[in-house]
């Protein structure tokens, strides 16, 4: 069992390596439910990694993840259905099918997990879609669509299922400032109305800000603080103060 | 040395292993999606696979048989055997030449385009999203794409022979002045029904050998457009190779059947 009945996902002595790169470093990590926890850190220090382990995607070399007092890493595929039907994931590109339309795209998990009639997934999608703020643009394709429109269709159909957790890879990367609001925004209200937990792996500070009940800086593998955003802005570590403030090594030494 | 050794073993079983998964895959059903959607993805695919295909397919049928026609002439022809023309063009198309040659056709265009769209599709994550989206990418980007091959690669076949008789039959008896009934006449005294349906029966092991080793190329594809065109040509060149030994196979395996079979005939 799960130590803490307070996390909906726990990770216990988590290793990851790819041959002889060690990407995860013997993690100890708990996340709660209905929070919205925000993990940072350079590029490459296994953010990413971190949340496909989280869902799954990618299976400890060693250690244990608990999803909701399960111990996951030793599910079959098939077993892992019924935990991945109760979480969204939004991918850094948004792995939208390109060869099918945007309909297509967002009723993708209900066709699959649903006994919904045609209309009422036609409903759902013209739901979602107003949510993210693009109604009308179902029998798109993506290629037809820009880069910021790509990722808020892939929200629309990380959440068109309801889920219960929603794990975002780089949500507002690529966005201009305004579209990176709006799907802070959106993030903020799936938490608020719906109770939804949220994870994001973020480089965004303002949208980290933002969202975030709790920031968690990931480095080599390891988390190095572990905070609120006030804790975080005030931290004495200089490594969390030269990320947040986006300076370079160089320029950090003058 | 020892390490690529052990790589390709561990190639080569991981891809036994996908083949089980993808062969098995529809038992799995019920946990995945409706039938109704994978119809619907199963006529897409037999679209692009099989009717996109029939044009190269017969063009290369007809001009297969066609060449064949003109190399063979004139060595009848110098014995007085030229009416027995039909009889070489069309064992060796229906049995060979329309299988063998349609099979390798399909491995380029229609095994080249699953490679690079499962390639393609494995690199921006789509596969992994199809993961996370509680769906088994096998079961819904393979089994179609398996299904389709193994299904039209045989009726490609058909496109292929009766193509390549037409072009044989238009060289040898409109070209070279054959007599056309001894030239049918003698194709019938040679090829028999069951050099057809083995010719044909052979598609289905071409399909399924094609389609497999391009879906596994795709799904195992590295990362970047290098990868993509890395996978495809391997996919290709593995397809190539594994149809050349698929149809040795065959024809033993189809000789053995036959010989217990038909045994007064079996040295003929």
């Amino acid at each position: 069992m799960s130590n803490n009945p307070k996390n909906l996902f726990e990770l216990q002595g988590v290793s990851c390596s790819f041959g002889s790169l060690k990407v995860i470093d013997n993690l100890d990590f708990g996340i709660e439910r209905g929070k919205t926890t925000v993990i940072i850190g350079p590029s490459g220090c296994g953010k990413t990694v971190l949340l496909k382990h989280l869902i799954m995607l990618i299976r400890p070399s060693r250690g244990k993840v608990f999803f909701d007092g399960k111990r996951i890493d030793q599910f079959n595929e098939r077993k892992l259905i019924e935990m991945r039907r109760r979480c969204g994931f939004l991918f850094q590109a948004g792995a939208l099918f390109d060869s099918q339309t945007v309909a297509y795209n967002v009723s993708f998990p209900l066709y699959q997990h649903t006994n919904y009639s045609q209309e009422q997934i036609d409903d759902i999608v013209r739901e979602k879609l107003e949510m993210v703020g693009l109604p009308g643009l179902e029998d798109r394709f993506p290629s037809q669509l820009s880069g910021g429109q790509q990722k808020r269709i892939a929200l629309a159909r990380a959440i068109s299922l309801n889920p219960e957790v929603v794990l975002y890879d780089e949500p507002t990367t690529g966005l201009d400032p305004i579209r990176a609001d709006t799907i802070n925004e959106l993030i903020l209200k799936l938490q608020k109305q719906l109770k939804i937990t949220s994870i994001a792996v973020t480089h965004d500070m303002q949208s980290a800000y933002k969202i975030a009940d709790r920031i968690v800086m990931f480095n080599h593998g390891r988390v190095i603080v572990d905070g609120t955003a006030d804790e975080i802005r005030n931290s004495a570590d200089p490594k969390v103060q030269q990320f947040i403030q986006g300076r370079s090594e160089e320029l950090g030494n003058k | 040395m020892t390490g690529i050794l052990i790589r390709k073993i561990e190639g080569f079983g991981l891809f036994w292993l996908f083949v089980f998964k993808a062969v098995t895959s529809p038992l799995r059903r019920g946990m995945y999606g409706r039938s109704a959607l994978m119809r619907g993805h199963l006529w897409s695919q037999m679209y692009e696979i099989g009717i996109l295909s029939v044009p190269v397919i017969m063009v290369t049928g007809a001009f297969v048989a066609m060449t064949l026609a003109v190399q063979t002439f004139n060595q009848l022809a110098q014995m007085g055997l030229e009416e027995r023309l039909g009889s070489i063009i069309n064992i060796s198309v229906v049995k060979e030449l329309g299988p063998v040659l349609a099979g390798l056709m399909l491995a380029g265009r229609v095994g080249g385009a699953l490679t690079a769209e499962l390639g393609t599709m494995k690199v921006t994550e789509q596969i992994d999203a199809v993961t996370v989206m509680g769906s088994d990418p096998i079961r819904y980007l393979v089994w179609p794409r398996l299904l389709a091959c193994v299904l039209l690669t045989p009726m490609l076949i058909i496109f292929a022979d009766i193509m390549g008789v037409l072009g044989g039959y238009v060289i040898s008896v409109w070209h070279f002045g054959v007599n056309s009934h001894a030239y049918w006449q003698f194709s019938a005294q040679t090829v028999e029904q069951w050099d057809i349906v083995v010719g044909i029966a052979k598609g289905l092991f071409f399909g399924a050998i094609m389609a497999l080793i391009s879906c596994h190329k795709g799904f195992t594809c590295q990362r970047g457009a290098s990868g993509v065109g890395r996978a495809c040509t391997e996919a290709f060149v593995s397809s190539f190779i594994a149809i050349l030994v698929m149809n040795f196979i065959v024809a033993l395996v189809a000789k053995a059947i036959y010989d217990v079979l038909y045994p007064s005939k079996a040295f003929f």
